[in-house]
């Protein structure tokens, strides 16, 4: 409960600091937003432009304006589409969750298994043959994995589709891109924090009374690292969201990622403000819903609030 | 000297990998000597062309050498990832180091901003800034460093705060040291062998962040050579002459890779006892 409280603040120092960063941007934004529609930049056009966007106020004026937008649903028109910002978001949104979701779950289906046997077989052949891999996932580009897949797979073997959004193995490919960096750290993170479970005393201490190792890892370890692995998989939906945007620029991939680029190469600020806001809220709710869930897992935690 | 010596004979890994950063490095500075043609010289009539012994690794659409741009590329990647790495290192620690230090009110403020940094998703927030203060490599990596210097403040904070209560602290306290004068020669000293072993090993990470904005066209404007903006120049020449996307595309990953090694042979030698 408390945490919620605490969002508060959170939330309203994210906006203010995404309002001022387009605020303080170089550039008119009535000229920006004449030049997106393709209009020429006539003085009496911009004077006319600022009214109406409300640009002659003073900056907390336009801040507390836009903010009461936002929590309204209100996040301006872009300038380019000429369309609500938030229709625009809300249309590309399950296209990145789609990806986002499709990449989590192969993530979750690769790094837990590596980091588990990789944790079991340390420093023996399997071990290292995963740490190297992984080793080389986290060296390499993101959007150069990408650029390799679709050199291979598309250009090459013409077994998957180039770009879009058509049909299901149109997903492969992006969803592919994204797994393999995030995979690769996961599957590091998952290691290092099995071994330091292990490390534990109470680990010993089963396995001085003849408890089966694999028992031991099974029923104890994995379920005091939980937290961590829990912990960590937050952190990382906060990369993958990052790195859709690049992936979905590469492919072609009608998610908010790609129209947030474009907004940037356009300055089209009020999707570029939207963009950001939505994908905060969307992050600090996922952390949120971990925090929870220590609650829910962690009987410590639950005991130290009831007392 | 001697002891220094002797350590680099016991850590070979380290040695090893030391002398490869600096064969980059020297590669990189030392482009505008071995680079066999003009990065910037294009020549239509030469574009797209295979390896050959005047251009090794073949020409870019304009006719550029692209081995030549991948040397220039390097100076530029390794010079932003370095000033993003010390500049981060530098403001974070001194935020923290300050907010630890001092505690209390500043410290509080200083921790609810940072709470808000934290909030956004790192890389987005970077596309952001960087794309609203305009394509350059100055301003990415201002907005990196936007990003990332939170991580910092939030460590140096944590180590600050544990070694505030030492005994020595106290007693140079006692002592009559003046507070600058306690924090850059008692505490600063002591926390900052782990801040040097996590800026080593984030040296690869930054990389990679660094590119991905190039790549996105936010870095270096053409025609500076960058290997993140190569990659993403030689895509549309996939079919044709798919090495444009290829080398650019190596050269950033063996770097990277040399830098992670490099880092997670520095936290082995400095922290023997965590099993990794």
């Amino acid at each position: 409960m408390k945490r919620l409280l605490y969002l508060i603040p959170v939330l309203f120092g994210i906006t203010f600091l995404t309002f001022a960063l387009t605020y303080f941007s170089p550039g008119d934004p009535a000229v920006m937003m004449l030049s997106a529609t393709g209009q020429a930049p006539s003085p009496e056009l911009v004077k006319k432009v600022r009214e109406q966007l409300g640009l002659n106020t003073s900056f907390l004026v336009q801040y507390l304006h836009w903010i009461t937008g936002v929590f309204t649903g209100n996040f301006g028109i872009s300038y380019k589409y000429s369309k609500p910002v938030l229709d625009l978001i809300l249309q590309a949104l399950p296209a990145t969750f789609k990806l986002a979701g499709v990449s989590m779950i192969m993530m979750i289906l690769i790094a837990l298994p590596l980091g588990i046997i990789s944790a079991l077989h340390k420093n023996k052949t399997l071990d290292y043959v995963i740490r190297v891999i992984s080793f080389f996932g986290i060296s390499m580009p993101g959007f150069w994995i990408g650029l390799l897949l679709m050199y291979v797979f598309s250009l090459k073997l013409k077994i998957l589709p180039v770009m879009g959004d058509s049909g299901w193995t149109s997903i492969i490919l992006p969803s592919v891109t994204l797994t393999v960096a995030m995979a690769s750290k996961y599957t590091r993170q998952l290691r290092a924090s099995i071994l330091e479970e292990i490390s534990q005393n109470y680990v010993i201490g089963a396995r001085a009374r003849g408890i089966k190792e694999r028992y031991i890892l099974l029923k104890h370890v994995l379920k005091c690292s939980l937290l961590s692995i829990i912990t960590l998989l937050g952190l990382s939906l906060g990369s993958l969201l990052g790195g859709t945007a690049v992936v979905e620029t590469i492919f072609s991939w009608p998610g908010v990622g790609k129209l947030a680029v474009e907004a940037i190469f356009t300055r089209d600020y009020p999707l570029i403000q939207g963009y950001v806001v939505w994908m905060t809220v969307i992050y600090v709710l996922i952390n949120m819903v971990v925090d929870i869930s220590y609650y829910i897992l962690d009987p410590r935690i639950r005991l130290e609030k009831r007392a | 000297m001697k002891k220094f010596g002797l350590f680099l004979k016991e850590n070979k890994l380290f040695t090893f990998l030391c002398i490869l950063v600096l064969i980059l490095i020297a590669v990189a500075m030392l482009a505008p000597w071995i680079s066999p043609n003009d990065p910037f010289k294009s020549n239509m009539a030469n574009s797209l062309q295979g390896r050959s012994s005047k251009f090794p690794l073949g020409t870019d659409n304009l006719g550029r050498c692209v081995f030549s741009r991948l040397l220039y590329g390097g100076q530029n990647s390794l010079k932003m990832t370095f000033s993003l790495v010390i500049l981060v290192f530098v403001i974070g620690t001194a935020v923290g180091t300050t907010a630890g230090y001092l505690g209390g009110v500043i410290d509080n403020i200083i921790m609810r901003f940072s709470d808000i940094f934290l909030a956004f998703p790192g890389i987005i927030f970077a596309i952001a800034i960087a794309g609203v203060l305009g394509p350059s490599s100055t301003n990415t990596v201002i907005a990196l460093i936007v990003v990332n210097w939170v991580k910092y403040a939030r460590v140096s904070r944590s180590l600050v705060m544990s070694v505030r209560e030492k005994d020595y602290i106290k007693l140079a306290r006692m002592g009559g040291a003046r507070k600058y004068q306690l924090i850059l020669k008692y505490v600063v000293p002591n926390i900052i062998p782990s801040l040097i072993v996590m800026a080593t090993m984030d040296i690869g990470t930054m990389m990679l962040e660094i590119s991905s904005l190039s790549f996105l066209g936010l870095g270096p404007q053409p025609p500076t050579p960058e290997w993140g903006y190569m990659l993403n120049e030689g895509r549309s020449y996939m079919q044709t002459s798919p090495g444009l996307m290829v080398y650019p595309g190596i050269a950033i990953f063996i770097t990277v890779m040399v830098f992670n090694l490099l880092g997670d042979s520095i936290r082995d030698i400095l922290d023997p006892k965590k099993e990794y």
